[in-house]
């Protein structure tokens, strides 16, 4: 359905590059380095989380001088990442486009079988972190302090009771659904423009709840607007000791959200290989690290094999749903 | 004009149709609602643009001016068909092999100017163009075949 | 007030350090050219600047990129003027009457205008920024979907007589910029939409850009050539001169439009301030109503100097109030603020509530810039005016393919997608047709612009509402809101009731 000319032309165009690109000798490199600026695709949008990240982590090579090159943060938001994951298609044996991506990676190839998407053909590079997600709401709400209170003022309110996210089948939808099943309410759900806006939404008393991540909601919960009422993690975040995890409370249900640098589909081996040593570099810097703290980020660095099996099982999973 | 757009709004309303154009239950307007409507509203215009033609009340059916002069169109024509050229060539020589090409055809065969002043545009438009876009904004253009002349440059600036 | 004052002072003093200042000259200069380019704004100035800013600590850093965030808002004037062609949406309402202005050998007195104007919207904001910042921080915050739809509305009501006399092909070119702007995906539902025949290149939906370049640059650049032809080889683009003389009587008319630049700077900030919105709403509002309020409203369109300086004090206004809720919500109320927003959170800075508590010294230090900043740019503008205008003397045949080139590179700047640079070509040849017809292009890239602000805002109020349009009405904001849009929007057809109730038989049959 969505071939075209245009996507033919890139594809023919990626090949010519990349021959002439083994048609030059290297001299005196024994590793492979990139030789003209790097195109870091975004599956989103400008100013939301996966941009953000994407800025620092483009800063945080510049600055160190990590790479011989610039990294160039290019936008494509559109489709739930349907756009850049065809991007990503058209620029097969590219070694010199990356993308950061979120969990639309696999869910959005699952619900759009018509891109002929198959995420197992990408290059795994590294998965920077895992976000997280809590339940959030407003703190003049003095009436609710924990999920059984919650599940009690949500239900007295029926589907009045206002769900904030970031579009439908997005991962806040899914949350919601969640809740919805597991504490038997009608919460309606309004789906917003990125997670930035959900939170003010919550913030301006326009929305009862939302399911934000931490970056989101920080500015808020700091100044005592919103709190947390519970986590969809493992453990406790150490960020937030008064929100217990779903598993504490009765409900065994996790949820992350990958953040992780992928590379174009059959990208050659020294490339890959490249790209994974500089982002495990990025991964160790201190300024990442402070970042993952002060973002409550959590998941341990994950590399080639490992990245693939681990797509390939959060696939499954949401496939099964 | 009329005729021809009016088939384009009903292109649009089918396409829009795909998506669900009603009120869906505890969802709202579907998502081909708002597009569905507008391009209604296109089809109705053109209906109108065409009634007004018919009953020769419209500023263009009542004026005698010609639509376009000759002479006149065989340059428009020219400008329109070299910029479509200039665009086609970007993904192949790049855009530093077709934009001289098109400084050529302009600034010499359009505007009749002296080699000198071509030469020196051809030359300075494209260098002042990778200087401002590629170095200092770092925004890279298509390149085509062209682009492992690049690398060197690359290299040197950024 | 003592307080704020005290504060505002420390900033001046981190201000002035020479290393900042320097900042600021360098920075506007920059933002300046990046503004005026075609197809690039200050997204890219600040997006792509930023890794730069490491170099200095955080202060410094927002100074020069507000620096440049200014010198990009005067920049895009520049581009509206001279060729027509708005170099971002903010300065697409410039366009109505600069352009005119332009031609008729008066591109001095509107550049003028618009860097007059500029300074008197930014000025006024930064001064209601340093003492309301935390109220209205506070309503920002309530206004919801069916406030942000309202507003939208009386977006649309001020412009009902920007067309032209041919009420149905006024009619469709809002429809079809508002269909064009509908491509893409859905954001409420997720799903792709209008991706018209299978292409790709529409997953990312037609960027305003690629349509006002297509349709102000390549279709008026058509038309260019056509009247340059039909003229005998005489350039056309403008009859241009500047003189000091001429600055002057410029400047003593625009003591006449101070109606227009408090008007436009008052309402820019207002719904600058407003998360989503951004400056393009505040700007074409502002021309609507410079136009309502003038006592020659039939100028407007045909080189009204109101028209310029409205939107332009308007537009610089509420890029000012658009840091109010970045700032204290961490909700970027444009996408430039949204990179700035980055920044921040790169620096280790907290946007939200306690930012102004904690990083009082940030928070000020940026304040302070902002006046220093504006007060650089209008200077900086002023000296290079007659180098502009020199520019607009160089033959057209030299002039047209060098402004043709950076159409193509300025539609590609964007999305970096040979498809837009298509796509521009397309609406740029259909555009030129149709203006041939007589059709008015003007409500078509306007309507691309608040197509996407509005229906989202108009499907989730009726999400909420659950159907019922009374959620439009019943709330605190958006009913005085709504109910103005709705006397804006029909005040025409009463007035032409009126008129025909009171004098019958005026215009005789013939």
């Amino acid at each position: 359905m969505l071939k075209s000319q245009h996507t033919l032309w890139k594809a023919i165009w990626a090949l010519g590059i990349s021959t002439m690109l083994a048609g030059i000798p290297v001299v005196g490199h024994a590793a492979w380095e990139p030789s003209k600026p790097v195109e870091f695709v975004v599956m989103a949008g400008k100013g939301g989380g996966a941009d953000k990240a994407v800025r620092l982590m483009q800063s945080i090579i510049a600055s160190e001088k990590m790479a011989p090159v610039p990294f160039t943060p290019v936008n494509k938001p559109g489709g739930s990442g349907a756009e850049a994951l065809v991007h990503m298609k058209g620029k097969m044996g590219s070694n010199h486009t990356i993308m950061f991506t979120l969990n639309s990676f696999y869910t959005t190839p699952l619900r759009q079988p018509g891109l002929g998407v198959d995420i197992a053909t990408f290059t795994p590079v590294a998965r920077m972190a895992e976000d997280t997600f809590l339940l959030w709401v407003h703190s003049d709400r003095k009436d609710i302090n924990n999920i059984a209170e919650f599940a009690k003022a949500a239900k007295a309110k029926g589907n009045k009771w206002i769900m904030a996210g970031t579009g439908k089948n997005s991962e806040d939808n899914l949350l919601t659904d969640f809740l919805n099943k597991a504490y038997d309410l009608n919460m309606k759900y309004v789906p917003y423009k990125g997670g930035g806006k959900v939170a003010k939404e919550l913030a301006g008393k326009n929305a009862d709840s939302t399911v934000n991540n931490p970056s989101e909601q920080l500015g808020f919960y700091e100044a005592g607007t919103t709190k947390a009422l519970a986590a969809f993690t493992d453990d406790r975040l150490p960020l937030f000791p008064g929100a217990p995890t779903f598993k504490e409370l009765g409900e065994d249900y996790v949820y992350y959200m990958q953040r992780t640098v992928v590379g174009a589909p059959g990208m050659s081996k020294e490339a890959a290989d490249y790209y994974t040593g500089l982002f495990t570099k990025v991964f160790n810097s201190d300024k990442w690290q402070e970042y993952r703290t002060k973002k409550s980020l959590q998941g341990d660095l994950l590399t080639g094999d490992a990245l693939m099996s681990y797509w390939k099982r959060e696939r499954d999973v949401t496939w099964s749903c | 004009m009329a005729l021809l757009m009016g088939v384009f709004s009903i292109y649009l309303m089918v396409k829009s149709a795909e998506l669900p154009i009603g009120w869906i239950d505890e969802e709202g307007p579907g998502g081909g609602t708002w597009p569905f409507w507008l391009a209604t509203i296109m089809l109705i215009s053109c209906g109108g643009i065409i009634y007004n033609w018919f009953r020769k009340k419209g500023p263009i059916a009542t004026s005698n001016k010609t639509y376009i002069e000759a002479h006149v169109l065989g340059d428009v024509a020219a400008v329109a068909v070299a910029l479509i050229i200039t665009v086609a060539l970007f993904s192949f020589i790049g855009v530093y092999g077709a934009l001289p090409l098109f400084l050529i055809f302009y600034i010499r065969f359009m505007g009749k100017h002296s080699w000198k002043l071509t030469a020196a545009l051809t030359v300075g438009v494209p260098v002042v163009t990778f200087y401002f876009f590629e170095i200092t904004l770092k925004i890279i253009l298509p390149k085509g075949v062209t682009e492992p002349l690049f690398l060197p440059l690359y290299k040197m600036f950024l | 007030m003592l307080e704020i004052l005290g504060l505002l002072a420390q900033g001046f003093v981190v201000v002035f350090e020479p290393q900042n200042l320097l900042l600021i000259v360098v920075g506007c200069t920059l933002g300046l050219f990046i503004g005026a380019m075609p197809g690039l704004g200050s997204v890219n100035g600040v997006a792509i600047l930023l890794p730069l800013t490491f170099l200095v600590p955080p202060t410094g850093a927002v100074i020069f990129l507000a620096a440049i965030y200014y010198g990009a808002m005067y920049g895009g004037a520049i581009s509206s003027i001279m060729l027509g062609i708005p170099g971002a949406s903010t300065a697409v309402a410039t366009t109505f009457d600069g352009r005119p202005l332009a031609k008729q050998g008066m591109a001095d007195k509107a550049l003028i205008g618009a860097a007059v104007a500029s300074f008197v919207g930014g000025t006024i904001s930064v001064v209601l920024f340093t003492f309301f910042a935390p109220p209205l921080a506070h309503v920002a915050l309530v206004f919801g979907a069916p406030e942000e739809f309202a507003l939208m509305m009386l977006a649309f009501a001020t412009f009902v007589g920007l067309g032209g006399d041919d009420i149905f092909k006024t009619l469709f070119s809002i429809a079809i910029g508002l269909v064009l702007s509908a491509i893409g995906f859905d954001i409420i539902s997720g799903e792709p939409r209008l991706v018209l025949w299978g292409i790709t290149g529409f997953l990312h939906g037609v960027n305003f850009l690629v349509l006002a370049i297509g349709i102000y640059g390549i279709g008026e650049m058509l038309w260019t050539v056509e009247e340059h032809a039909l003229g005998g080889g005489k350039s056309m683009l403008s009859d241009a001169t500047v003189s000091v003389e001429r600055t002057m009587t410029a400047l003593k008319d625009l003591l006449r439009t101070w109606k227009s630049s408090v008007m436009g700077s008052l309402l820019g900030y207002f719904v600058g301030i407003l998360p989503a919105a951004g400056a393009t709403p505040g700007s074409l509002m502002a021309y609507g109503i410079a136009k309502q309020i003038s006592n020659e409203p039939e100028k407007f369109g045909n080189g009204a100097i109101e028209g310029v300086v409205a939107p332009e004090a308007a537009n610089n206004a509420a890029s000012t109030g658009s840091m109010l809720p970045m700032l204290t919500l961490g909700i970027p109320g444009s996408p430039t603020t949204a990179i700035l927003l980055g920044g921040m959170v790169i620096w280790g800075l907290e946007p939200g509530p306690l930012l102004f508590v904690d990083h009082s010294e940030f928070v000020w230090g940026l304040i302070a810039s902002l006046y220093a900043a504006n007060l650089v740019t209008v200077l900086i503008n002023i000296a290079f005016i007659p180098v502009f205008i020199k520019v607009l003397k160089t033959p057209f045949t030299i002039l047209a393919p060098i402004i043709f080139t950076l159409c193509l590179i300025g539609g590609y700047a964007p999305t970096q997608d040979m498809h837009d640079v298509w796509l521009m070509i397309v609406f740029g040849i259909v555009g030129y047709l149709m203006r041939k017809l007589d059709y008015p292009l003007a409500p078509a890239v306007l309507a691309i612009v608040l197509g996407p602000l509005a229906e989202p805002a108009l499907r989730q109020s009726l999400i909420i509402s659950e159907g019922s349009f009374m959620i439009f009405f019943e709330r605190l904001y958006a009913g005085p809101i709504m109910v103005t849009a709705l006397i804006l929007l029909f005040l025409p057809v009463f007035k032409r009731v009126y008129d025909r109730i009171r004098k019958p038989r005026a215009p005789a049959e013939q």
